[in-house]
Parts: structure tokens; sequence; C-alpha cells
């Protein structure tokens, strides 16, 4: 196998298991879960690898997952009191861990093989050489191995519990009530998070886990309203960003990891800008359109309400001046709002400054009566 | 002792982690309070790439670009963070996360280009990701007190806008005062402490100085200003002792070891502050559930001995067996043993061969609680029947909190009454006839 | 009765014609594309005690916010006094919905009164002694002078909306708008903002308050605002707040409070003569 081959399936690995679980991190509002638990496993990490002694792999995943579950209950525990928000419960307790582990890590630099670096960057350009062997046979490199593993087992466990871990995100009273401890569910996610953040740990670092777990999921939900298409939009998005970022590595000659999280975020920024139903571009055409529907028909509205003829008298229509000081509308609004109108044949200008329904328009108007178009309006947005 | 003989690079750090400690502390307290702790966070991280941004230009170390390009970069990050929330679907927390990570990643890439580009002076950019306090030069510690000193005396001149920024924002815009404008000069000044956390503590754990602190001086005050001048004084307290530490042992980096400090002084406060510490209310919360425990069991002695011999003395003579007590609530022996021992060392309870007896003290507390048990029933009845929207519910709690005042109040509106609407006697407090 | 108050209380802007409170011309008010007001052309009366009535989202909340430049309208535009809302802040006060702020917050009740004084104080200017006394006397008018220095949290719902009461007292204002003020107070406190609020309509301010409580809206306010996103109907209780006009704000919803409507207008009939309150319900303070 190629190195460049492994490199890209290690990253592909790491980025699908992170943009799976991310998904239910970004609708369940706990992003900076995943934030803290990456920085919180440090020190689970470094005693495991005190402990056994070397890379293997069994005690790092244990020592992290403990440790992710410790975070998650630690900051229960600050919240529960009430004297602390989320916000802050979760901001002292992961530098407090992480710091624990920074400070391990110093302390034994010469027992541990594992640098700060590391930590930040990650090492997936190291990937190709360290090789799993299973007595004399060389089985492939270690990582793939892992992050398969960890790929498997994200996929199976989100298989099984699916059904629960949707409605427990939408609606954590009704789970409850039909009998699935959203608390267990959410151990259970946060337990599979710690794993996945092991798995990542090593191949792009500490921080930039949190980019593949929160920015695919993120960009996905700018792109569609359903969960299952959500998950796979996320991993597809996941696995380019790696892909795409490994590449751009190689050409700026500079951290893969690093691209990786770029690359991400560029596709984030591009589905915000122009995502169809809820880029910032459609967003602005529509409100832009309903907005001015809206002062149509107010003008209408008032037009229409202004010239009913009064007592034998014959309609004049409705002065621009006065409109502008009623609508407290900038008169280039106003011009503007009109012109509309007048294409649409619905208004006339009677004279210099008048405004006047024409036949057409009167009937519009007595179509849509006076309330808003809220059907029209709430269909979108 | 080290006292005044530190060396040269000890006093930087020193002063380094006083003074970020301080200005981390005042300015934390903001961003706790509006529950935006981890905005300093993605402040933080998103000031990498603004650092590498800076050094590309200039070529140079000196703080002052490589602080400007943070500034900005921060300032861009917190941007982001508003246009995404305002702008999409997403919450806070999604786009806190996102400006963090992706932040922080262009700064690495810029980081680990800048690393091989031939300029020889780019090693110790890193620095900014863990902090080494260890490098700090008087010209940073200069540019760092001028920025703290901004810092604080911004938030001494708008202390009044800020409280109310933070508390009622919309009844703020009501007095006239530009909230939108003031919370922008609040993020700016967020940034700039970041900015002076970078080089002590690294991107990764100034949220900790901003947080830790003010997390803590909140236990301990009620009040706004009190709470920023601690904060202040824990910060600086938790940085200098942190210096020093690091400095006399080996191996030992100055940021974590700031963080841990500042950590286990957060834990003292959660425990120990007067009034908010989890400590005093667990005390205060099991000293009730004792308390009602206990005067439960002696109303119970009571009614039974009641029951038994028609109110007089003898009927409390007669130990109560123990499974007649276990009875009367369905508790289990253990629990009913606890509470029994409680008693008896309060000398209201004694222990005979077939059960347990009420003392003579213990008599007395019994009569009183049956009196206030029975005087409120009675209340409660006639004032049903007067106004049934004026009814208090959880009589049975307030057997245990009723004062003696208030007992004596209810018995003199209920005309001095002698028994109970289910016909039970009332004891008076002292039975003139034993 | 205090010096400062009564003074503020009882000159008013003098020397001017009786202008409307309120006017609202026109205004339409949308989140988004979303219209939460349409086209409302309202007057209201000065000196009298206000209620602005309608279902959950109609725009209730809103309304009180554009009238106090909270919110840009898309069109139509608003005076108080006959002036725009920036010339009268100071003429105004606001009582937000309780729930709105931190009641957690690092500060004391005669603290949060004194922000009501901020607005005169303006930039930089600190709060002195006299204006801390200013703020005790609105306690003291609500009844709750004795818990000046207690923390925020640790007083009762009812408590809590005292103290924006004082808060809005501190002000000084000619028109007082309040969202919900009687929401989740208990009775005795109800009892007391009522007096309150009658206190001052008599000293001839104007008091605009959102209310959601049909029972009791004849019995309090003297003038309504039936609101449903659009103006339903608008003016003194007697003539506006009828049966027909609820069933147009309300629609299907009002049939359980049919019963409700004809108590009240048997008690408007009545109009109990309310007494003060006695004091901080028991095991309150």
């Amino acid at each position: 196998m190629s190195s460049t081959l492994v490199i890209l399936l290690v990253g592909g690995c790491v980025a699908a298991s992170c943009a799976l679980l991310g998904c239910f991190l970004v609708l369940r509002k706990m992003a900076l879960m995943g934030d803290a638990i990456s920085h919180a496993v440090l020190p689970g990490i470094v005693i495991a690898f005190l402990l056994a002694g070397d890379r293997s792999t069994l005690p790092m995943v244990l020592g992290a997952s403990v440790l992710g579950v410790i975070t998650v209950f630690l900051v229960e525990i600050g919240t529960r009191s009430r004297r602390l928000q989320e916000d802050a419960s979760i901001g002292v307790v992961f530098p407090a861990l992480f710091s624990i582990g920074v400070i391990l890590i110093s302390r034994y630099a010469g027992q541990v093989d594992l640098d700060l670096e590391c930590v930040l960057y990650g090492e997936i350009a190291y990937t190709p050489l360290d090789l799993l062997y299973w007595g004399d046979r060389v089985l492939g490199p270690r990582a793939l191995w892992i992050n398969g593993s960890i790929l498997i087992a994200v996929a199976a466990f989100l298989f099984a519990f699916y059904k629960e871990l949707k409605i427990s995100t939408f609606d954590p009273a009704l789970a409850a009530a039909l009998g699935f401890s959203p608390v267990l569910l959410h151990y259970l996610l946060m337990t599979m998070l710690s794993i996945t953040i092991v798995g990542a740990f090593e191949s792009v670092g500490a921080i930039l886990v949190v980019a593949m777990l929160v920015v695919p999921a993120a960009t996905a939900y700018l792109l569609t309203e359903r969960l299952a298409t959500m998950l796979a939009l996320s991993t597809a998005l996941g696995v380019a960003s790696s892909t795409v970022g490994y590449f751009l590595a190689r050409v700026l000659d500079a951290s893969i990891a690093g691209s990786m999280a770029v690359v991400a975020g560029i596709f984030f920024a591009t589905a915000f800008l122009f995502s169809p139903s809820h880029g910032l571009v459609a967003k602005a055409a529509r409100h832009r359109r309903l907005g001015l529907g809206m002062a149509e028909q107010l003008l209408m509205l008032h037009i229409g309400q202004s010239s009913e003829p009064r007592s034998g008298q014959v309609s004049r229509g409705c002065e621009i001046d006065t409109l502008e000081r009623r609508f407290n509308w900038r008169p280039s609004k106003l011009q503007k709002v009109a012109k509309r109108l007048e294409r649409q044949g619905w208004l006339d200008r009677v004279q210099e400054g008048r405004l006047m329904l024409t036949a057409a328009g009167a009937e519009a108007l007595e179509r849509t009566g006076q309330a808003p178009l809220t059907h029209a309006l709430q269909a979108e947005d | 002792m080290l006292g005044l003989e530190l060396s040269f690079t000890a006093r930087n750090v020193l002063l380094g982690a006083t003074l970020l400690g301080v200005v981390g502390g005042v300015m934390g307290c903001f961003a706790f309070l509006r529950r935006q702790s981890l905005l300093g966070d993605a402040l933080a991280h998103a000031a990498l790439p603004g650092v590498c941004v800076g050094f590309l230009l200039t070529q140079s170390k000196s703080p002052l670009p490589l602080f400007a390009g943070a500034l900005v970069a921060g300032l861009l990050g917190s941007l982001v963070i508003l246009l995404v929330v305002r702008f999409s679907r997403l919450k806070e927390d999604t786009a806190i996360g996102m400006v963090l990570s992706v932040f922080f990643g262009i700064g690495i890439v810029l980081l680990t280009y800048i690393q091989k580009l031939p300029l020889g002076n780019q090693s110790g950019l890193d620095k900014y990701l863990f902090g080494q306090a260890a490098t700090l030069m008087p010209r940073d510690l200069a540019v760092m007190a001028v920025l703290g000193l901004l810092v604080i005396s911004t938030i001494v001149l708008f202390f009044k806008e800020f409280k109310i920024l933070c508390f009622d924002p919309e009844f703020g815009a009501s007095l006239g005062f530009p909230m939108r404008r003031l919370e922008v000069l609040l993020t700016l000044l967020l940034v700039i402490v970041v900015v002076v956390g970078l080089q002590t503590v690294g991107v990764i754990l100034i949220v900790a100085a901003l947080v830790m602190p003010a997390a803590s001086a909140r236990q301990w005050t009620e009040s706004l200003a009190v709470m920023l001048w601690l904060a202040g004084l824990l910060g600086g307290a938790a940085g200098a002792a942190g210096a020093m530490i690091s400095a006399t042992v080996e191996r030992l980096p100055t940021g974590p070891v700031i963080v841990l400090i500042s950590s286990s002084l957060l834990v003292l406060s959660l425990l120990l502050a007067p009034g908010r510490g989890l400590l005093w209310s667990f005390i205060k919360d099991r000293r009730l559930v004792h308390r009602i425990q206990r005067e439960n069991l002696l109303k119970d002695l009571y009614v039974i001995g009641e029951r038994a011999e028609g109110g007089s003395w003898s009927g409390w003579e007669q130990p109560v067996p123990w499974p007649m007590l276990m009875g009367v609530r369905g508790q289990s022996s253990p629990q009913l043993s606890r509470v029994a021992r409680r008693c008896r060392r309060r000398n209201l309870l004694s222990r005979e061969k077939d059960g347990v007896r009420l003392t003579e003290d213990g008599l007395r507390a019994a009569r009183g609680i049956v009196r206030k048990h029975r005087l409120w029933e009675l209340y409660l009845t006639r004032r049903l029947e007067l106004a049934a929207d004026h009814v208090h519910r959880d009589a049975d709690a307030m057997e245990h909190t009723l004062t003696d005042d208030a007992v004596a109040f209810l018995e003199e509106k209920l005309g001095f009454p002698t028994l109970d609407p289910h016909g039970q006697p009332i004891p008076a407090l002292e039975e003139a006839s034993r | 009765m205090n010096s400062e108050v009564a003074e503020a209380v009882s000159t008013g802007p003098g020397g001017r014609e009786r202008e409307p409170a309120v006017e609202v011309h026109d205004l339409t008010v949308a989140y988004h594309t979303q219209p939460v007001l349409w086209d409302v052309d309202l007057v209201l009366p000065e000196g009298e005690l206000i209620a602005i009535v309608g279902p959950n989202g109609a725009g209730k909340s809103t309304f009180l916010k554009t009238i106090l430049g909270l919110i840009d309208p898309i069109t139509g535009w608003v005076k108080i006094c006959g002036a725009g809302y920036r010339r009268r802040r100071s003429w105004v006060a606001y009582v937000p919905q309780r729930e709105s702020v931190d009641w957690d917050f690092p500060t004391s009740a005669v603290d949060v009164v004194t922000m009501g004084i901020y607005g005169r104080l303006g930039w930089f200017r600190r709060p002195r002694k006299h204006d801390r006394e200013l703020a005790l006397e609105c306690l003291d008018k609500v009844g709750i002078a004795d818990l000046a220095d207690r923390q925020i949290s640790q007083l009762s719902g009812g408590q809590q909306q005292r103290v924006f009461l004082a808060r809005a007292l501190a002000q000084q204002a000619q028109i007082y708008f309040m969202d919900e003020p009687f929401a989740g107070v208990d009775a005795t406190t109800e009892r007391a903002i009522l007096s309150l609020l009658q206190e001052l309509r008599n000293q001839g301010k104007t008091v605009v308050a959102v209310h959601h409580d049909l029972h009791t809206v004849a019995e309090y306010f003297d003038h309504v605002v039936l609101l449903n996103m659009r103006l339903v109907a608008a003016g003194p209780i007697r003539e506006t707040f009828t049966e027909e006009n609820l069933q147009r704000t309300y629609g299907g919803k009002l049939t359980v409070l049919t019963q409700a409507t004809e108590d009240l207008l048997r008690a408007r009939a009545g109009d109990p003569s309310l007494q003060q309150p006695t004091g901080p319900p028991p095991g309150q303070s």
C-alpha cells in the first residue's frame, strides 16, 4: 500500500467517525462538549502510556474513555450544583484536566514517547510507518486498523441506536416517557465520542479533532432537513475535507491536520453563503422579495383605504408625500415599491405626486383582503 | 527563600503571570455572567493565525505586530461567530466550536509553513500555543502592562454601563444606552485580554485564566464590584503562585500550574464559600432532614401514648415496642434506629427492654410539635371555609417551620382552642397537672 | 412619602395641552419576514390605566418594544406625548418581563432599583448617595424597603416584580410601559401592584401594561387595546371590552372564557374599592 493511500484512508476513517457523531453533537447543542472531551482525554492517554509503557492501543482507548466519562460527569456536577452555568462548567473542567495532562507529559518527558506537538497537530504523516504485527506477520498500518475499527464501531452504534438517538435528541422528555433512558444514551454517546477522539488524537491532534467533529456536521445541517441525509452528507463532507486537506498540505508543505480543518472551514463557508435552503445569499434574496411583497401590500392597502370615494367626492388618490410621512419610509423605497406596482399594472400615477389604484389593483386588493399574506410568508423561512 | 533574589527570567514570569491573572480575572467576570465563558476560548484559538500573519508581514518577533495580528484575528473570529449565529440555524456552541477549530487549523497551517521558510528567526512562534512564560522579555511585559491598564481603566470607566449590559440589556437600551456598541467594546476588551495571555499561558489555557477566578469570586460575594476585585485578586494570586512554583520546581510548565492552582481555588470556593458553599448547604439540608425525622418520631410516640391512655401521663411511661413504631411510617429498622439514636443523644428518648420511651425532655418537645401541628390544622380548616384561595398547602411541612411567635399568633387568632378539627386535644405548652 | 418622588409625581411637563400619551401610526413590524404586527393605528389617552390584551404570539410584547424603540418597524411611526421616542426617553419608564433577566446576577434589590436612575445619570457618572436614597424610597413605595440589601435571587417572584416596579418608579417618568406586571405574582403583590398603578394614574401618569388575565382586565384597567397581530379594538373598557370583540381577538379559543367575561363585567358594575396592602405575605419576609 502506498503511504499516500494509507494516510488518505486513515484520514477518511477519522473524518467519517467524527462527522457521524458530530451530527448529534451539533443537534444536541453539545459541540463544546466535543471540544472539552478532546482536551480532557489527554491525561487519560498519558496515564495509560505510563502504565502500559508503550503505545498499545487498548489501554489508551480505555484511559481516554474513562477520562471522557469523568469530564461529562464533572461538567454535570458543576451544572447541577447550580453554582455554575454549563458554559462555565465546561470552561473550568477541561482546562484543569488538560493541564494535568500537560504537566504529566513534561514531568515524564523521558519516559513518554508523546510530545506536545503531537498533541496539537497529530502525526498522520507517520502513520504508514507504524505497522501492526501478528507474530511475525505484518498486518498493516496500526492507525488504519484502529481507526477502521472505531469507524465500524461508531457505525454499528448509530445503526443500533438510531431510533433512540433520534428521539432523545429531538424530544428527551418523550424518549424518557417511551422508556429510553436519555441519561444512558447520553453517556453511551459520550463514551463513543471519547473513543473516537482517542483514535483521532494521534492522527489530527486535540484541537483539530473538534474541526472534524463540528464543521462537517454544521455544514450538512445547513444543507438538509432530514437526519439520515444529514449523517450521509456530513460523512461525505468529512471525508472530502480530509482528502482535499491532505493534498493542500502537500502543496503548501504545511500541517496535514491543519489543512484538513481549513478545507472543512471552506466547505462550511460555501454552504453558509450559497446553500439553496439556508444560505445567506438565498435567504437575503428571499427576505428582499418577501419584504418588498409586504411593502407592496401595505402600500396598496393604504392607497385603497384612503381613496375610497367619500360622500360623492371623486377619489383623487393618495399623495406621495403623505404616504412617505405615514410610513416613515425613505423616498427611494417608496418610489421603488410604487414602480414595482405600476409595472404590475395595479397602480397609477394620476398626476405628479399622486398615486391611485387601478381597477386591476383594486381587484387584487379585494382578492387578498386586508390581512397580511401570512400563508405565503410563513411557507418560507 | 527566593525573596528579592529572583532571577531575571523568574521575575519576568512572575510579573507576566500576575498581570494576566488580574486582568483575566476582572474581565472574566463579565464573560462568566453573560454565559460566554467559552467565547474567550474561541477568541484565543482564533488569535493564532493573526500572530502568524503578523510575523509574516513584519518578519520580526517584536510584540506589537504580533499582538496587533492577534487582535485583528480575534475580532474577526468573534465577528464570524456573531454572523453564523445571526444568519443561520446553527447555535452558539456550534459556532464557537467551529471558529475555534477552523481558525486554529489556519494558524497551524501558517505556523508549519513559516517554520519551513528560510528566515532563521522564526523558531519560538509556537510558544503561543502552550505559552512559554520563560521567554517573556521586558518589552513584552511593557506592552502587556499597557494593554492590561487599558482594559482595567475601560472597565472602571464603563462599570455602570457594562453592569446593565450584563443584567438587563433591553432595559439599558430603553434608557438610551447603545447596547450593541457596548457589547462590541466588551468583546474588544476580551480579545485584548486574550492577547495579553498568549505568551504566558498559551491559547489553550487562557479560558481558565478567564473563567476560573470569576467563577471562584462569584461564590464569595453578591456584589458585582466586589466580585471584580476578588476575581482580580484570586487570578493575580494564582498567577503569582503558579509562576513561583514553576520557577522553583524543575520541568513544571507555568501555564498548567497556574490553571491547577486556580482550579483548586475554585473547588475550595464552591465547597466552602459562606452562603453559597456546597458544603454548608449540604450540612444545612442534612440538619433540616434530621430535625424533621426527629420531630416526626417524637410526634408518633406522643400520639401512640395518647391513644394508649387517653392523654394521661402514664400513657407515655409505657415503652413503645419497636415494630409498632416501624409500622407508623413504614420505615425500615436501621432507618428508625438511626433516628432514635440521634434522639437519644439529645436525651429525648430512652431505650427500654421492650422498646423506646419519651424522656421528660422528649415529652415536652413532642407536646410542642403536636401543638403546632394541630393548631395549624385547625387554622387551615377554618380558613378553608373562609377563603379557599388563601390556603397554603404543605401543612405537614409547616409544623417544622412555624416559629413560636407564629404559633402564639395562631392560637390567639383561633381563640385559644382546646380541640383540633379531628376532636383531638391540643396540648398546652406546659402540662400543669402532671 | 418622600419629597423627591412626590415632586416628580405631581409636576407634570407643565404648560402643554393634553396630548395623547402614545400615538401609533401605520405600524407594521416583522421578524425577518414574519409579520408580527400588521398596520396598527392607535391613540392611547393620557392619565389612564391601559391594558394590552391578546392571545399568545399576538405581538403584545413586540408592540411595547417597538414603542420603546427597541425594535425598528417596517412601516409607520410612534409618537410619545407628541414627539419621537428619542426626545421623550426621560418621560418613559419600562418594566420588562420578569423572566427576561438572570436573577442570579450578583446584585442587591436596591442596586437594581438604582439602575432606573442610570438614564438620568448618563455616561460615566456613578450613582451617588442621594440616588441610593431615592432608590430606597422607591422600594419603600412598593412595600419592600426592608429587603433593600437582599440578593435578588433570594427574593420571591412577587418581590422581584416589585423590585422591577420600584426601578420604574425611580425613572420618575410620565408614562410607564409594563410587560405582564402581574405574571406569576402572589395575591398580596397583585393587590400592591394594582394600588400602585392606581396611585400613578391618580397623579396623572399613564400606565400601559401587557396583561394576560382576562378575568381582571375590566376590574383593573380603564382602557383596553385588543391586539392579535392587527388591532382588533381599542377604547374605554365599558365600550370596548365586549364579548364580541374578545371573540374577534381570540377566535375559537375563547369558549372557556365566556363565563369569565360575564363575571368581570359584573365585577366592573360593582367596581369594588381596593384596599392598600397590609404588608408582605406570610412566609416571605
